[in-house]
């Protein structure tokens, strides 16, 4: 009688998958309550700078967005290598920043309207003169609270 | 009439279904969260009112430019950027009553007294041709001397960091550190 007998086969069950469906629901609803809809289409390139001092953008639907950069490669032969301001998802120019305003400040609510901040993503590249004409756009409308958008980093390597 | 039984109904394909969605979800959305320097821009000038002459006391300004070549000018000296934080915390802190630093004043703040609080205003200036990467650097020196400065108090008062601190302490902690950095209207500084 030999000691290594095969083992009589024992059939491995099917394994129950009826909780498959509960178990990626759960990780859905995670995704679905953690993230956030992407909004724009970036038309321009934006590199952000690197600081440390930055702190977190505690309520996204009070933000508005402001981006300038250069525009992507493909419409560089239309519209130039010269930085460029992008509202929600078209160029705009620094006079339509009191319009864009006043737009964002409407959509929300009128107890939150004084609590509208607009963030500036603007490309580390850029010269200040447009940001400086941005910025002077944004106090004649009225909207005073801003954050300089950047790359959170503990030491700040190139500037 | 006779009862049907009801059939089982087939959930093998739910999976399959919560898999598409969840994809779904993991396509069109970010998780990037969005940090920045929060300032706040100073509300537009009042064309029926003269701008008032500037009361504050010249010594109290730390003055900060920053020209078209991205070189840094601090009180009129040039310095690297490496060193802007120490200063900032030196020009704030003025521990040997220097003249040529900012002034005292005697102030009433809660959970602290009469205390000697600073005088000391940042004056930011840059010109239309400095890059902006250089510019959030420098704004960001300048928030965070005035941020350790605000940290090391907090520690030292109550053994944990400012931002553990329950909002009172933090508004007294920031009356202490009143340290407005303010940015002039711009204009060419060392123009070509």
């Amino acid at each position: 009688m030999s000691k290594f007998k095969k083992s009589t086969g024992k059939e491995v069950g099917a394994i129950n998958t009826a909780s498959l469906p509960d178990i990626v629901f759960m990780l859905l609803f995670f995704f679905m309550t953690v993230t956030v809809l992407r909004e724009v289409e970036l038309k321009i390139n934006v590199a952000l700078p690197e600081a440390t001092e930055g702190k977190k953008l505690e309520k996204k639907s009070l933000a508005s967005f402001i981006y300038i950069g250069t525009p992507v490669e493909q419409l560089q032969a239309t519209f130039g290598t010269e930085p460029k301001i992008q509202l929600n998802d078209t160029f705009k120019e620094v006079p339509d920043i009191q319009e864009f305003i006043a737009q964002e400040r409407d959509a929300l609510d009128e107890a939150d309207q004084s609590k509208m901040l607009v963030s500036l993503k603007i490309d580390r590249t850029t010269k200040m003169g447009v940001v400086i004409d941005v910025k002077q756009a944004l106090r004649q409308a009225n909207a005073l609270k801003i954050m300089y958008a950047n790359n959170p980093v503990d030491v700040i390597t190139q500037y | 009439m006779a009862k049907r039984a009801i059939q089982p109904i087939n959930a093998g394909s739910m999976a399959d279904i919560a898999f598409l969605l969840l994809i779904f979800f993991l396509v069109t959305t970010t998780m990037d969260s969005d940090t920045g320097l929060l300032r706040l821009l100073p509300p537009p000038p009042d064309p029926n009112q003269e701008t008032p002459e500037s009361q504050i006391n010249d010594r109290n300004i730390l003055e900060v430019k920053v020209n078209l070549d991205d070189l840094l000018l601090v009180e009129g000296e040039l310095a690297r950027l490496e060193e802007l934080r120490d200063i900032t915390k030196e020009f704030i802190l003025n521990p040997t009553d220097d003249q040529g630093m900012s002034e005292k004043e005697m102030k009433t703040i809660p959970f602290f007294g009469d205390v000697m609080a600073t005088k000391a205003v940042i004056s930011l200036q840059n010109d239309r041709g400095t890059t902006y990467s250089v510019y959030i650097a420098v704004q960001n020196e300048l928030l965070a001397a005035r941020d350790e400065l605000k940290n090391d108090l907090a520690i030292n008062t109550w053994g944990i960091g400012y931002y553990e601190l329950d909002e009172e302490k933090q508004k007294a902690v920031d009356d202490y550190y009143f340290v407005p950095i303010s940015e002039a209207e711009p204009k060419r500084v060392g123009g070509r």
